[in-house]
């Protein structure tokens, strides 16, 4: 019976996820607009842009060799797969023992370097530009994320996110500052890795600007759909990985009935929801940062997830 | 959520604060700046020995904390910015040195600081550990201030770190005796150091042209 | 803490401090110079009277078998350095600056008598603090820009040691159990087996390195050089004399403390590598100096570092060794400080070339800086070699293994030290050196009595040393156990 129930909560999970990326990636859009005082595209339009992209024929250069036809499939299978372990509106999915803190940060690696392969394939300048700033991000994030993880390990004892996002709703650790310190340093870096203001501008084409896009200059077509397509499934899980992490609060527990998943799922919508709004007015009340600074906002997140893995291990070390 | 811990948590916190403040105070070059960086550090330490206060409940802690108010956040940086007129402006090549050598160095003594500490296991012993490496950090990271740098004003900030860590760890433990004649003793330490600072002839030097 | 009736611990402290209160609205030089000399006076009177009394008691300040003989023999330097600045004095200072220097002279030999006898560890960090605040205060009274420098460099890493070592005494007070925690040595002391080791082994560690820079030790010596290059002639006998005794006190009260800790590391093992560390520096070191003030700062930092390695040995021989180390390191000292000083002054130079062949020219004080060199060095029968003999067979029959990097050590700074003797006394003088006979001026008289008296009390303290004294010189080395 559990198995059957793991084996729907992950198929529907699965879809759920695939269906609602662009709406999220449309909703954020749109609240931004609205902030900024504009009436903005219906928050539809980016199924509109992949239909569209969907249906015409990529062109590619000359010197393009396979990667550049396998790149954008690789990448969407690695960004699925991550998709497919990250809890959303309910635990004990068929997945979930897999579905480990660090093997989601590894499969989102190996999308990105699907990315970097595509982008240098074809010998551009701007490719590789955007290529090798776009390294220097996780350079500096991947820390943070494995010191996240210790101290979550710590504070939850186990990396797996269904075991961690049991051991918060059950309130085990207790209202701890290490908790509110590793917190803060995850938001940075999901701002980080998701290529939103401060740490860069999405969307933009002025060339300072430039990492994803510049990545992304020379692909057209379907591969371009792909793409973009990623970029919005990768927002949707880390916004439902944050979610699962910080606010596990309406998560269907494993082995639960079809009730207690719409439950969930309503949870979820209102998690994404606020998340959502948050991620908008924050990105309204600061402007992009100029690139050098980067390892500056970086190395404070790392801080915070140094000090509260380090007063984790001293509160609760061998005594 | 149990919140039984909760006061004990959040007087964590002004310590945290601080080590940030510290790491800020490395990786600024700008005098000015540091000035300000201190300032804000000796407000956090009066918000702990508060918060300490409040949490052990002995009414000494409050007077320390009026004290450190009055000497970090007023007496040190008027001495601090009077030093910094009289030594003119700082030289551009000071100003934008790269700092990223000496913050891998501080947070190699952060580690430092938690190791040194983690044997700890004493039975009934008064301070946590947590406030211990804190303040030990905040100390290490003074000492590299006061090393790493060459201005007068710089160097007097390291020192002024170096203190607030110590005041850190007898603020956070109970039952400390003499506690406020302690910190005036702090303060003081770094008021005469400074007023030596003034004893330079040539200006110059409080920015570190010569080995200042 | 402070009865009615003042005791007489406390006449000590406050007496210098008051006549420092005193020297500084003196407007005449040579009035502050004799007052001076008076107060010091007073001091050593004081001091031979607390001798006299019982021991013990409760309250901040503590007179016990360790820090009076201590306490005496400050006093006594003092005085013989008093005496040779009031005939230096006169000529050296400005009005302005002989204020300065003798109101920080007095406030040096105070903050030393509350430092020395202070049993609460607050009082004593705050007389390390007066002692380090006055030494820069006279440093800076020699009135050039790189005296001023001198004296920024000693407050910094002065002030560096002091706050560490303030660290290391918060750790300490923390390391007692919650209900016992107290400021003072003597509980300390006796509540050290419930104490935490960890925190204990911690705030030595801290306190060691404190008190290791206002005592010239490394790694925070660097003011030491500059300081007694840069300074008047008499600071030297100050700096080196006076302020490591106080520092090295508070480590060994320290030692005893971690020494009674069953858990706690031992304190010994620290010492003997930071005295190690610090004679191994000076022999190399002391080859590459041209200052005379510079090289026997360096060889300040040698002997210091014998005498911690002589702590760190512990036991009744081996503290015995470390106390006459550094009473005879003191006295030999100053002796060399007053006969450098009126050589430099004489020739109007300090570099060792140019202070050579003084026996030639001035035999008095040539002969007289030979024996004074010789006692710094730890030739027999003065007190630097009883010390360095008692050393050499205590660590013979305990660490014998040490024996060869301690002769290394000390073979290179014997050698340099020799070097510089054959050179400054017996060596060629210039062709424009005067060339001096007769008895002594009153000038010479105020320089070579101090000297003769610190070589006499150091011969007295190596070979000849009167009953009392030396029970209670073996009183004091059982007492760090």
């Amino acid at each position: 019976m559990a198995l059957l129930a793991g084996i729907l909560t992950q198929l529907l999970h699965l879809a759920l996820m695939l269906a609602t990326a662009p709406l999220v990636l449309g909703v954020t859009r749109w609240l931004r607009a609205r902030m900024l005082g504009r009436r903005g595209a219906s928050p539809l339009q980016p199924f509109r842009d992949l239909d569209r992209l969907l249906r015409k024929r990529p062109v590619l250069a000359e010197n393009a060799s396979w990667l550049s036809e396998a790149a954008p499939q690789a990448g969407l299978v690695a960004c699925m797969a991550a998709a497919a372990l990250v809890p959303s509106f309910a635990g004990g999915m068929l997945l979930a023992p897999a579905g480990d803190l660090l093997v989601v940060v590894g499969l989102l690696a190996a999308a990105r370097m699907a990315l970097l392969l595509a982008a240098l394939d074809v010998g551009t300048a701007f490719g590789g530009m955007g290529a090798a700033r776009a390294m220097s991000i996780p350079v500096l994030a991947e820390p943070v994320l494995l010191l996240c993880a210790v101290s979550f390990a710590i504070l939850a004892g186990t990396t797996n996110l269904d075991g961690i996002a049991a051991a918060f709703r059950e309130g085990a650790p207790g209202l701890r500052l290490s908790l509110a310190l590793a917190g803060a340093a995850m938001l940075v870096v999901a701002l980080a890795a998701n290529a939103r203001r401060p740490v860069q501008g999405p969307g933009s084409l002025a060339e300072p600007a430039m990492l994803e896009e510049a990545m992304l200059l020379e692909s057209s077509g379907r591969h371009l759909a792909l793409w973009e397509y990623q970029s919005a499934l990768r927002l949707t899980l880390w916004l439902s990985l944050l979610a699962a992490l910080l606010l596990p609060y309406g998560m269907a527990p494993a082995g639960a009935g079809p009730f207690a998943w719409l439950l969930g799922l309503l949870a979820w919508a209102a998690k994404i929801g606020v998340l959502c709004l948050a991620l908008t007015c924050f990105e309204g009340a600061s402007a992009r940062m100029r690139l050098f600074r980067l390892p500056g906002i970086l190395g404070l997140a790392l801080l915070l997830a140094l000090l509260a893995a380090a007063l984790l291990f001293l509160g609760t070390g061998p005594a | 959520m149990s919140l039984a811990s909760l006061p004990q948590e959040i007087a964590h916190l002004p310590g945290c604060v601080m080590l940030l403040l510290s790491f800020l105070l490395l990786r600024q070059r700008r005098e000015a700046a540091a000035i300000k960086a201190l300032a804000a550090q000796g407000v956090m330490l009066a918000l702990a020995a508060a918060l300490q206060g409040w949490v052990q409940g002995a009414p000494q802690l409050l007077l320390v904390a009026l004290i450190e108010v009055a000497g970090k956040l007023v007496l040190l940086p008027m001495a601090l910015w009077a030093l910094l007129r009289r030594s003119g402006p700082q030289p551009a090549a000071e100003r934008a040195g790269d700092s990223g050598p000496h913050l891998i160095a501080g947070i190699a003594l952060v580690a430092l600081a938690v190791l040194l500490v983690q044997p700890i296991t004493g039975p009934g012993q008064a301070v946590a550990r947590e406030d211990l490496a804190l303040s030990l950090a905040i100390l290490l990271l003074g000492l590299l201030l006061m090393a790493t740098r060459r201005g007068a004003i710089q160097r007097v900030s390291g020192l002024a770190g170096l203190e607030n860590g110590a005041i850190l760890a007898a603020v956070s433990a109970g039952g400390m005796p003499l506690l406020p004649a302690l910190s005036l003793a702090g303060l003081a330490l770094t008021g005469v150091v400074l007023a030596g600072a003034f004893l330079h002839r040539v200006p110059r030097l409080a920015h570190g042209g010569e080995r200042g | 803490m402070l009865p009615a009736s003042l005791p007489l611990p406390w006449i000590l402290v406050l007496l210098p401090w008051a006549g420092a209160v005193v020297l500084a609205a003196l407007p005449s030089v040579r009035v502050a110079a004799l007052a001076n000399i008076g107060v010091s006076a007073a001091s050593c009177l004081l001091a031979l009277l607390l001798l006299m009394q019982p021991q013990g008691g409760q309250g901040w300040l503590r007179p016990d078998a360790l820090n009076l003989p201590l306490l005496l023999l400050a006093c006594l330097v003092g005085l013989a350095t008093a005496v040779f600045s009031a005939g230096m004095a006169a000529e050296r200072f400005g009005p302005g600056r002989g204020r300065a220097w003798h109101a920080g002279f007095q406030l040096l030999i105070g903050a030393q008598a509350l430092a020395l006898l202070a049993d609460n560890m607050g009082a004593m960090w705050v007389g390390l603090e007066i002692a380090a605040v006055a030494g820069a205060l006279m440093l800076a009274a020699q009135g050039t820009a790189r005296a001023a420098q001198a004296a920024w460099q000693l407050l910094l890493f002065c002030g560096a040691g002091l706050g560490l070592a303030l660290f290391g005494i918060i750790l300490l007070t923390l390391a007692a159990p919650p209900a016992g925690m107290d400021l003072s040595w003597a509980a300390l002391r006796g509540m050290a087996e419930q104490s935490d080791p960890g925190l204990l082994s911690l705030g030595f560690v801290f306190l060691l390195v404190g008190c290791g820079s206002l005592a010239g030790l490394a790694p925070l010596h660097a003011w030491l050089p500059d300081a007694e290059a840069e300074g008047p002639a008499a600071l030297p006998a100050l700096l080196s004399g006076l302020m490591p005794i106080a520092a090295l006190l508070a480590v060994l009260r320290a030692k005893a403390v971690l020494d009674a800790s069953p858990g706690a590391v031992a304190p010994g093992l620290y010492l003997l590598a930071l005295g190690l560390a610090n004679l191994l520096l000076a022999g190399l070191m002391l080859r590459r100096q041209g200052k005379a003030g510079r090289l026997f700062a360096w060889a300040s930092i040698g002997q210091l570092g014998l005498a911690v390695f002589a702590f760190g040995l512990g036991g009744v021989a081996g503290t015995m060794a470390g106390l006459l180390l550094l009473m005879g390191h003191s006295l030999g000292k100053g002796a060399v400080a007053f006969g450098i000083g009126h050589a430099a002054q004489m020739r109007g130079r300090q570099g060792i070339a140019e202070l050579g062949g003084l026996c030639a020219s001035h035999p008095a004080l040539g002969w007289a800086l030979a024996l004074a060199i010789a006692a710094l060095v730890g030739m027999p029968p003065f007190a630097l070699f009883a010390g360095e003999f008692l050393l050499l067979t205590e660590l013979a029959a305990r660490g014998w293994w040490l024996l060869l990097p301690l002769g290394l050590g000390l073979l290179g700074m014997v050698a340099a030290m020799i070097a510089v003797l054959l050179t400054l006394c017996l060596g060629d003088a210039g062709p424009a050196a005067p060339r001096r006979r007769g008895g002594w001026t009153r000038a010479e008289a105020m320089v070579l009595g101090p000297l003769w008296l610190l070589l006499a009390l150091a011969l007295l303290l190596g070979v000849a040393l009167p009953e009392p004294l030396a029970a209670l010189l073996a009183e004091a080395a059982r007492l760090p156990g």
